[in-house]
């Protein structure tokens, strides 16, 4: 009983102490952003390692998740009759829920562990201790640039997988099961809110897009300097990302949501 | 034997050093003077802590006790700007080399000058060419730092390291793992650099021949202390056993070859457990 407690006193002291350091570590990184402005190219290398790379999966997951909804959205409205308001239920769930944290989950998958890696990979390689030598400060040159073009990209990524799963649900929809074209789309113009539904699903995505990065990137920057660490550390990257992502989620949508 | 007088021709000095990582002491009260033009080297066995004494003196790590005066600035009383103002004219070679691996050589090359000056690329490229050059290696510059072998990307972090025209250069085991050629290489080029330069050179190392051939003055240390100093000569003829061990590299002496262990037939006979 007494170890256990041990146990749980320590590990909540280290759970703790990192997350101490995290704070620390983002607050560094974002005064760093200031000195990213005057040198956009740097940031335009990022965008497109960590957004325009990832443009591949999330379209593709975008398109096939659009048009489950729609086979899955037309079985059910169907019942009821109501299959004109497929363009409504396929828009408003990508647009809320599946889009923000689906391309969350792939930008984490795709982007975060490629960042912690890289980091990892350049500390253990005495990159980043290299640079700090040559009076060059890692975080403003390598971490903040990164960091910046995660929380742009997410938004982006996620607009994206929404507009693509759409257009999969009128796929399915209208070309495959007869909904009529023009009562998916006017519907969706009809029903959809732009303050309620997408300036939401944006925020959520910028809240992803930021935690997210803030997760990969610190632990890249944290790891520890070995082959195993740097793996340890993608493989955390993901499943804290994800935990962050789905439980974000539900408090945003509490607060989003909640009264209605 | 342990505090040589402070020297006012030393660029470096270091006073009364302690330093300690968890519960194990790296330093222990050490004092050493890296005089200017010179080259001065650390030996000593691996896991001496020689690689933590270059980062205390860059200022990336900080001692218990004890002061580092880098050319009149104590390292570790500077703010952040000074410390990195300072850091531009101490040129550091990482044993692995530490290059950016995204960038080809020229642009590694050109990284600090790019970093750190608003020089015309015209003239960038010029300067790169010229430090490559410095280091015969003028030729590669189109090629990544994968494709270089352990000796080339050395001597391309040599070349960055100059870059800057510092006034010192500190060596984290330049010799280790090289071939004869490529060692021959790097000790000929740390000692004209130096020369030319006019540079102030820290060479830490545990290779004796090489070293010694280039060094000015050498430190002994082990276990946190300084078991001997003096020159390439005066080291060689040291009558301490311990500074005779490393420069003969015998297997035990006053270091022993085995790690401390209980009564070794006791060891064979104890039955029971498996370990």
């Amino acid at each position: 009983m007494i170890e256990f407690l041990q146990q749980l006193g320590k590990n909540t002291h280290t759970g703790f102490t990192k997350l101490g350091r995290g704070t620390f570590f983002l607050l560094q990184v974002i005064s760093g952003i200031l000195s990213v402005l005057p040198r956009p190219r740097l940031l335009l290398n990022q965008m497109y390692s960590v957004g325009v790379l990832s443009f591949l999966i999330i379209s593709i997951s975008g398109l096939f998740v659009g048009m489950v909804l729609g086979l899955q959205g037309y079985y059910i409205l169907s019942d009821f009759g109501a299959e004109e308001t497929l363009g409504v239920m396929v828009a408003a769930s990508l647009v809320r829920e599946l889009g923000p944290v689906v391309s969350a989950l792939l930008f984490a998958g795709r982007a975060g562990s490629a960042l912690t890696a890289e980091i990892g990979l350049m500390k253990a390689t005495e990159q980043l201790s290299g640079m700090e030598m040559m009076a060059v400060d890692p975080i403003k040159r390598i971490i903040s640039p990164r960091f910046l073009a995660g929380c742009l990209s997410m938004p982006l990524l996620a607009a994206l997988f929404s507009a693509i799963g759409i257009i999969g649900g009128q796929l399915v929809g209208s070309g495959l099961l007869g909904v009529d074209e023009g009562a998916y789309w006017a519907q969706m113009q009809a029903n959809l809110d732009f303050q309620d539904d997408i300036v939401n699903g944006v925020i959520k995505s910028i809240v992803f897009g930021f935690v997210t990065s803030w997760i990969a990137l610190f632990e890249g920057y944290d790891a520890v300097p070995t082959s195993e660490g740097v793996s340890r550390a993608t493989t955390r990257t993901v499943v804290n990302s994800a935990f962050s992502i789905l439980g974000l989620d539900f408090i945003l949508t509490t607060l989003m949501f909640g009264d209605n | 034997m342990d505090n040589r007088v402070s020297l006012p021709n030393s660029l470096v000095s270091v006073q009364n050093l302690s330093f300690s990582r968890g519960d194990k002491k790296i330093f222990d009260d050490i004092s050493l003077e890296f005089e200017r033009g010179k080259v001065t080297a650390i030996m000593g066995p691996s896991g001496t802590g020689k690689t933590t004494l270059l980062k205390l003196i860059g200022g990336q790590l900080f001692p218990k006790q004890g002061s580092i005066i880098v050319d009149g600035n104590n390292v570790h009383s500077l703010r952040r700007t000074e410390l990195y103002n300072l850091r531009k004219r101490m040129g550091m070679l990482f044993q692995s080399g530490a290059l950016l691996t995204d960038m080809n050589v020229f642009d590694n090359v050109a990284f600090p000058l790019r970093e750190h000056t608003h020089l015309p690329e015209s003239m960038i490229r010029t300067l790169v060419l010229m430090k490559l050059q410095a280091v015969g290696l003028r030729g590669a510059r189109n090629l990544m730092p994968n494709e270089l072998s352990g000796g080339m990307a050395r001597r391309i972090a040599l070349a960055r390291a100059i870059a800057l025209d510092p006034m010192m250069i500190m060596y984290d085991e330049p010799f280790t793992g090289q071939d004869p050629i490529s060692k021959g290489a790097l000790v000929h080029l740390i000692k004209s650099l130096n020369t030319i330069l006019g540079l102030t050179s820290i060479v830490v190392s545990h290779d004796v021949h090489e070293t010694a051939a280039i060094a000015d003055y050498i430190y002994v240390i082990s276990e946190g202390k300084i078991v001997g100093q003096g020159t390439p000569k005066e080291i060689a003829q040291s009558e301490s056993d311990w500074v005779q061990q490393f420069m003969t590299g015998a297997a035990d002496g006053p270091a022993h070859f085995h790690y401390p262990a209980k009564d070794y037939v006791d060891d064979l006979l104890s039955t029971g457990r498996r370990y």
